[in-house]
């Protein structure tokens, strides 16, 4: 072994430097803790890290970091992502360090939490930054030694020349590999190759979650600290007109009360600049509790807003983006909706002939289904530290794509981009929510003014009534029998408020000669957002339910009609944009068929139904079995088929997925708000009905389909036919079809 | 303001705020206990639960006015490094995903099982529906609590 590196020396030395470092100045272990589980003792200062790839980053004494790109808010990507560096890279997984990368676009190439993209578009990019360095410190060894690098191999962090009884740990090689110029051609493992990915991993930040450790945006301080909260208008509809905080600033521990203007006139807001409420009162104090206390004595005035039309950058391009003036309510909402169903919409996709298939039908089977706008209710209400100086801008934050809020702080807080500074904290939960990050320019504009470290911080209820929700939908789904029970068309057309859930090329689309897909739009001035499976969340449900009522009206069995339907459009696809593969289609529902034992447990006696979706590139299908106890629904048992391709770890898979079938669960039954001339309705959880407990499955079974095809991701796919299969299962068990989200409404209407 | 004597993780530890701050945020912002949770303020989720003689309680819903001499107890005191059994059954099932809820959790599993050393599935259920997890890791919290109540009484 030529590895004769003094250890005992060399820690003293990390010792001493861990103690001068700049990053100890904080007076609290926030920062520390971003150090993970075991390797917290084992810190090193900044300047003795050499990174390599910018992924990597490796002490002399052989501590090897992995930074993982992307903003964690429970999928474990923390977990996952730098697996797929470590397998590459040949380190023991066991030593290494994992840390949340800063935001730092550029390095990482990307840091996108969303749409259930992490795994997918970090498959090739990781693996490839861990070969990548792996080759250069193989090459850094074969320079040393003068060997041809092809014999010298790798593994657990030191490179061996075995012919030459030579060994270095990748410590010693580092600052020379960092000096070589990257390869440009990297061979990556095959999968039958893998020693790490593929293998149950579990989440790296365990134990600092289960010893409660500081590691969310609410539990970061700083010296001098203050604490923030803002007044926001109690209805959609409304705007602030004027104030008076005399009473509010007499209060203990107040520093001062302030109206911001969170985007500026003119502004164009990006696709995540949600349309928040503009103008805020802001009350900062020293501490949480005053804060609170404060702000219930400044006197608001609002008046109403007027109707607004402008141009915002969405994904597709620029769209004209209306704000209409007006009290909405959730009564005068499902009358739209109901009317615009009366009347023909924009046509999405046409095949064949469908209205002459509707004129000669024998028979039309008309279903119409509606759901609510749901808050996101992550348990982590939103919160955002900002610290302004004339040398940077330092934010922490909860935020799921960071970079999609660099134009905004830049424009409206008049930041230059290379000013920013963002820690990506662990978010409680995002759902969709911490895309939106106008808070973060609240906070901005709130520490500009303090001149001071603040922190904004909104209340349970804050988080819940000020806007970024689900949308409303309606769909109604029609399809046109013949004389022989066949059926000759299928039509869909649905909207929502204020934007629809048809998706136009999606299952059923491509198994039927005559189809038309239709959808309309209602403006409204209730702010929404993408919410877990955007869209899909209420489509598959609606869809997964009619095939159901379907099945049943054809007399065929709801797995089988589907891979009928699913063999049919494979054989002989109607159109061209169909946006799923059959064959994997297929693959989830044999797979729920076999593991569910559907063919012996689903006789006339069982209460199970089944559903199966494709989107955001993975395939689920669910079958559910329910009773009813007391009047109340009980998911006795759920059999879950999933395929994202590859498993990268089939821990947090599962978790992943046992997750979204509870959270489907709690959504399809009680989830909802409901609105009252603007007012939403439900202000915390004694109103707003979450899942609990008592009402979880009593059972889920998980069953990945095996092939070697490159992961997607979980976050989503599994949550949208949760809903119908429950539906359709729930059906069985009280004869009574359910189409109105939340389902317990008309569950219990007796 | 008055000051006031509290015991907290075995430490007497004396404030000096307005007696109706709720003890959430006197650890969390005086304290620096930021362990236990805010999820809710108004005792309907259970992210705040700590021990108040230890038994489960949700400390937005405590004025610390109201704590006396009760012995306090937040998931930082319940062990040095995350030895305590429930915090061992949770890291063993891999329960988290977001993390927040589960520091709330764990107080309130250890409060059960101090009452149900062998709780029943409808004991854990009837006991843990206080606390709200937005991912849905219920069943592995299940599990955890079953899984502890083994490793106690080992």
């Amino acid at each position: 072994m030529e590895n004769t590196q003094n250890q005992h020396s060399r820690r003293s030395f990390l010792k001493v430097s861990s103690i001068t470092g700049g990053g100890m100045m904080i007076g609290f272990s926030w920062l520390a803790n971003l150090i993970p589980n075991e390797a917290l003792a084992r810190t090193a200062a900044a300047d003795e890290w050499i990174e390599l790839t910018g992924f990597i980053k490796i002490t002399p004494d052989n501590l090897i970091k992995i930074f993982s790109p992307n903003p964690e808010f429970g999928t474990n990507v923390i977990t996952s992502l730098p697996m797929m560096v470590a397998e590459e890279l040949e380190v023991d997984w066991k030593k290494v360090i994992i840390e949340q990368g800063d935001y730092d676009t550029p390095r990482f190439r990307s840091q996108f939490t969303g749409g259930s993209q992490g795994m997918r578009m970090a498959w090739k990019p990781l693996r490839t930054a861990g070969a990548t360095a792996r080759i250069m410190l193989l090459q850094a060894a074969a320079n040393q030694w003068n060997v041809p690098v092809t014999e010298l191999t790798a593994s657990n962090g030191v490179v061996y020349y075995k012919a030459g009884n030579k060994s270095a740990t990748y410590g010693s090689l580092a600052n020379a590999a960092s000096k070589l110029t990257a390869p440009t051609n990297v061979t990556l493992k095959k999968t039958s190759e893998f020693s790490l990915i593929g293998t149950p991993q579990k989440n790296v930040e365990g134990k600092k979650i289960v010893t409660g450790k500081s590691m969310f945006t609410l539990d970061y301080k700083q010296e001098g600290m203050l604490i923030a909260m803002a007044i926001r208008p109690p209805a959609f509809g409304l705007k602030l007109k004027s104030f008076d905080a005399a009473e509010a600033l007499q209060m203990p521990g107040i520093k001062n009360v302030f109206e911001i203007q969170v985007y500026k006139d003119g502004y164009e807001r990006g696709a995540f600049d949600t349309r928040t409420f503009n103008n805020l009162v802001v009350v900062v104090g020293n501490s949480t509790w005053e804060v609170m206390n404060a702000r219930k004595k400044v006197v608001v005035q609002w008046e109403p807003i007027e109707t607004k039309k402008e141009m915002v950058a969405g994904f597709g391009g620029k769209k004209e983006e209306i704000t209409p003036a007006g009290l909405e309510s959730t009564d005068n909402h499902l009358k739209q909706m109901h009317e615009m169903q009366k009347k023909s919409a924009k046509v999405l996709r046409k095949d064949g002939d469908p209205e002459t298939a509707f004129a000669k039908a024998k028979k039309v089977i008309e279903r119409t289904y509606s759901a609510p706008f749901l808050a996101h209710n992550p348990m982590e209400p939103i919160s955002c530290f900002a610290h302004i100086t004339e040398e940077k801008a330092f934010f922490v934050a909860p935020i799921q794509i960071p970079e999609f809020m660099k134009q905004s702080i830049v424009a409206n807080l008049d930041i230059p981009a290379n000013k920013i500074e963002m820690k990506l904290a662990r978010m409680g939960g995002g759902f969709g929510r911490k895309a939106y990050g106008h808070y973060i320019i609240e906070a901005g504009h709130i520490a500009k003014k303090m001149k001071a470290p603040i922190k904004l911080i909104f209340t349970r209820e804050d988080d819940m009534n000020n806007g970024v929700y689900r949308p409303s939908y309606m769909v109604t789904y029609r399809a046109a029998l013949d004389e022989k029970n066949n059926v000759t068309a299928i039509h869909v057309r649905g909207g929502g408020i204020p934007e629809g859930a048809v998706h136009e090329n999606r299952f059923p689309a491509g198994a039927f000669e005559n189809y038309l897909a239709e959808g309309w739009d209602i403006p409204s001035n209730i702010t929404i957002g993408a919410f877990r499976a955007p869209g899909s969340n209420f489509i598959a449900s609606a869809e997964q339910s009619f095939l159901d009522e379907l099945a049943e009206a054809l007399g065929k069995d709801p797995i089988d009609y589907r891979i009928e339907l699913l063999k049919k459009a494979k054989a002989t696809p109607v159109g061209k944009n169909n946006d799923y593969d059959a064959d994997r289609y297929i693959a989830v529902l044999e797979l729920v068929k076999e593991k569910s034992g559907w063919i012996k447990k689903n006789n006339k006696n069982a209460k199970r139904g089944v559903a199966a979706y494709f989107c955001h590139n993975s395939y689920a299908a669910h079958v559910i079995d329910v009773s009813i106890k007391n009047g109340q629904p009980v998911v006795e048992n759920v059999v879950s088929a999933l395929d994202c391709g590859f498993v990268v770890n089939p821990e947090g898979a599962k978790n992943m997925v046992e997750g979204a079938i509870v959270d489907g669960v709690g959504n399809a039954l009680y989830g909802g708000m409901r609105f009252e001339k603007g007012v939403p309705m439900y202000k915390n959880f004694n109103q707003y009905r979450m899942i609990r407990l008592k009402e979880a499955p009593k059972k889920i079974n998980i069953h990945f389909v095996q092939n070697n095809i490159d992961p997607t991701g979980l976050g989503e796919p599994p949550f949208p036919p949760v809903f119908a299969a429950l539906a359709n299962a729930l059906y069985k068990a009280t004869g009574k079809r359910l189409y109105n989200q939340p389902f317990i409404n008309d569950l219990t209407k007796g | 303001m008055p000051k006031m004597n509290l015991s907290i993780n075995g430490k007497k530890i004396e404030v000096d705020l307005d007696p109706g701050t709720p003890v959430l945020w006197v650890l969390r912002d005086h304290l620096n206990l930021i362990g236990t949770k805010y999820g809710c303020g108004i005792g309907s989720c259970g992210a705040c639960t700590i021990l108040f003689n230890g038994r489960a309680i949700k400390s937005c819903q405590l004025p610390v006015s109201a704590v006396g001499t009760a012995e306090i107890t937040t998931i930082e005191g319940l062990s040095e490094n995350g030895e305590h059994p429930v915090q061992k059954a949770w890291l063993d099932l891999d329960v988290a995903q977001c993390g927040y809820c589960q520091t709330g959790q764990i107080m309130a599993a250890v409060s059960l099982l101090k009452s149900k050393p062998n709780p029943t599935d409808e004991d854990i259920e009837t006991f843990m529906s206080g606390n709200i997890c937005r991912c849905g890791t219920y069943l592995r919290i299940k599990d955890a609590i079953k899984k502890a109540a083994k490793l106690t009484s080992k």
